[in-house]
């Protein structure tokens, strides 16, 4: 498919599917095992694809609409074989990936008066703080002059590791005291950013669970006062899922929108789960684009997401 | 906790509790909607399926329909099969040996930091052991910083070794330390990892050969989705772990989880994370953690929390003041303390039998009592002491000092008066309709 080496350099495209082997030789096998042999696509075909597509995380809501779709396409117990049915798999899901406000081609910035802000926020221990690292790293190697801002202000170190990123990638960290007002520290970053003439500032939140309302409410202050500076910040604001989560991911991504109007989804520790399946879920059920998925520990094993990438990962394409 | 199963089994119960007439096919249905809701809350396919077919057997055997109420009997058999999924009893830990080492194991991001603080905190407070925790995540920046902020928050000693790269060398050192030092507990923490990540689990083994802990706990985020299953047989294949703690459970996980790794693994779940304080971990009971999925409450867990924090002699005075009338703010302010020491408000209210229902689109925060003390604290001893004394002026100054309004104060006021009355109420016997508005007034 050469329409992908447009976007992917090969590199990319081996890392990605290295990063993805375990969710490939998942869903793809369990999918294939399922189909193998069969000649009819029979209630027990679609059993047996159901299954394989629930043990992958991509949730019931949408497991039933990829039955339903494939149910429309073939009339019952037709003839086909199994390549034929992969390839109909492969253009539901990945149809169901595709999103309107798509995805970034590259690492580029889009053109904002003043420096562009992305505020990344999540539930805690998803990698807010490690995907930042890496953001930091992908767009300073595209020439932007990036500044970070520490405002998980809550657990211990979270400065300090922050911090850490900072001198890895050459990019100065604008930091308090553990404790203090993240909202004060989003101010300080954007002024710094502002005065500095900075492209991009990326804001770190303390991790919440999204249920947790004062914490959700806090959110919606640190954007508030960012915008009095930047009047038209925060340009996105990243949710940072955990690839191994289950259905909780959807329920998550809920509630940020609700307190932060989310703008985009980055999901993360794909390269060790069996199920990124749930990337099929969530980009089918939310509103809001996957942007980017960490697929290593490495500082550039965090891509941009492509939908039919991904999914001619998945199906071995 | 779990709110979001609960309300889907519920559903799968009204199919039998609905219909008069009970047969097989509905049997079958409520089943079937047991099992969706499993899938659901991220519970393992396989053992959704089988813990359903054995509900039916069981519903089909143990005459579900002829039974007088029909919703009932198969609530029980499900409560059941869900405390035995969950593993039975509660297990503690093992310390017999000196030092007993604890050693934290899990995937990137799942606890292992912070629930290794919270176990030497619980160790130290309600064990009375005198824990060393050991940093040995070298990988994650600033991981060492982290335990150590937490060590000093506590009051326990962190042992690290600045500049050393090799985990099991600085976990061996660690241990030498303990014995030398009079620790009779050693807490690990180490780095995440991926299960399927060779090196790092290879790693990890020579960690765990080379100190022999005596607990090696499994640190898992309740929210992981179909995936619990393989990570925790990685890691049970490496460790042969002894227990698992399940983290976040303040979330709203519909706690696959918890009902998944038990079987998997075939160990327990020992400890639950609650909550970002270092007092939020609680030992996990299975057979109590089955009643709060299916709405039943908690009340064993809610009165011995209540234990905890409950002093005789001080309730005697309360009470003779709740009849004497003579109930003020001042006692008010000693009874929030306590209840904010038992921990997450809704989570507490949610543990009395009914109230998780009641309680679902009620929003509790931790911050519950922070206007209220305030406006407390705004108080003459005299004004808290007889309340009807406060009068418009009186509740201006009140307002103002606490950056509340007047109308807050009102509130605030005619609240207490609601509460005292409701008290004086259950003194001679209220019960839930009174709890209600007490709680109704805490809002």
């Amino acid at each position: 498919m050469s329409f992908f080496s447009k976007f992917f350099t090969k590199d990319k495209k081996e890392t990605l599917d290295q990063g993805l082997e375990k969710t490939r030789s998942s869903v793809f096998e369990k999918i294939t095992r399922a189909v193998a042999g069969r000649s009819t696509v029979d209630e027990e075909v679609l059993d047996d694809i159901e299954e394989a597509l629930i043990t992958s995380d991509v949730g019931l809501d949408t497991t039933v609409k990829i039955i339903e779709a494939l149910e429309e396409r073939v009339a019952r117990n037709k003839v086909m074989n199994q390549d034929e049915l992969m390839q109909m798999l492969y253009e539901i899901i990945s149809g169901l990936m595709q999103h309107e406000r798509g995805a970034w081609e590259d690492f580029e910035l889009p053109k904002t008066e003043g420096p562009y802000v992305l505020m990344v926020v999540g539930v805690n221990g998803v990698g807010k703080t490690t995907t930042i690292g890496k953001l930091a790293h992908q767009f300073k190697n595209k020439g932007y002059n990036v500044v970070l801002g520490a405002a998980d202000t809550f657990r211990a170190a979270a400065i300090e590791q922050l911090g850490v990123w900072g001198e890895r990638t050459g990019v100065p960290v604008v930091k308090q005291e553990m404790g203090s007002d993240p909202a004060s520290v989003a101010y300080d970053t954007l002024q710094h950013a502002v005065s500095k003439g900075a492209d991009l500032c990326i804001i770190d939140t303390a991790g919440r669970l999204h249920n947790k309302k004062n914490l959700m409410t806090e959110l919606s202050k640190v954007r508030r006062v960012m915008q009095k500076v930047v009047p038209d910040a925060p340009h996105e604001v990243l949710l940072v899922l955990d690839g191994s989560t289950g259905q909780n991911a959807l329920l998550q991504a809920k509630a940020f929108s609700e307190a932060t109007q989310i703008t985009s989804l980055a999901v993360t520790k794909l390269d060790g789960t069996a199920k990124g399946g749930v990337v099929i879920g969530i980009s089918d059920q939310l509103n809001v684009p996957v942007k980017f998925i960490g697929v290593g520990e490495g500082m550039e094993d965090l891509q941009l997401f492509n939908p039919e990438a991904f999914a001619s990962s998945l199906f071995n394409k | 906790m779990f709110e979001s199963l609960s309300d889907r089994l519920e559903g799968a119960f009204d199919v039998l509790k609905g219909n008069h007439k009970i047969t097989e096919l509905n049997i079958a249905d409520s089943v079937k909607q047991i099992r969706r809701a499993l899938v659901e809350a991220d519970v393992s396919f396989k053992i959704a399926k089988d813990f359903t077919n054995t509900v039916k057997a069981k519903a089909l055997g143990q005459g579900v329909i002829s039974a007088v109420k029909p919703g009932q009997a198969m609530v029980k058999i499900v409560r059941d099969e869900m405390a035995e999924l969950m593993g039975g009893q509660a297990e503690g830990l093992n310390l017999t040996s000196s030092p007993a080492i604890l050693l934290m194991a899990g995937l990137q991001g799942s606890g292992k930091t912070t629930h290794s603080a919270k176990l030497a905190n619980y160790l130290l407070h309600k064990k009375a052991r005198k824990p060393l925790l050991v940093a040995c995540d070298v990988y994650r920046p600033a991981a060492i910083n982290q335990l150590q902020v937490l060590g000093e928050q506590l009051g326990i000693e962190v042992y690290a070794e600045v500049g050393n790269q090799d985990p099991v060398s600085i976990a061996v050192n660690a241990v030498k330390h303990a014995k030398s030092n009079g620790y009779n507990t050693v807490i690990v923490d180490t780095a995440g990892r991926l299960a399927v990540d060779e090196a790092m689990m290879d790693e990890i083994g020579r960690l765990h050969k080379a100190v022999a802990p005596q607990e090696t706990l499994f640190v898992v985020d309740a929210m992981t989705g179909q995936d619990a299953v393989n990570t925790a047989k990685a890691f049970n294949d490496v460790l042969d772990f002894e227990g698992v703690i399940l983290t976040k459970l303040d979330g709203d996980t519909r706690g696959g989880a918890a009902l998944t790794i038990k079987s998997v693994v075939n160990k327990p779940i020992k400890f639950i994370g609650t909550g970002e304080k270092m007092e939020a971990l609680d030992v996990f009971y299975p057979d109590r953690m089955a009643d709060r999925i299916l709405g039943m409450g908690d009340v064993v867990s809610l009165v011995e929390k209540a234990q905890e924090q409950f002093d005789e002699e001080s309730a005697r005075k309360m009470s003779k003041k709740i009849s004497q009338d003579a109930f003020g703010f001042d006692d008010f302010m000693e009874q929030i303390q306590q209840i904010k020491k038992m921990g997450n408000m809704k989570d507490l209210m949610g543990m009395i039998p009914g109230m998780g229902k009641a309680l679902k689109d009620v929003d509790i925060d931790d911050d519950a009592f922070k206007h209220i003390e305030a406006m407390i604290n705004s108080m003459t001893p005299s004004e808290r002491q007889q309340p009807d004394t406060i009068n418009g002026s009186r509740r201006k100054r009140i307002a103002s000092g606490s950056g509340r309004t007047v109308q807050d104060v009102n509130n605030l006021l005619k609240q207490f008066t609601d509460m005292r009355k409701v008290m004086k109420m259950m003194q001679s016997g209220g019960g839930k309709r009174g709890m209600m508005n007490m709680m109704r007034g805490m809002r």
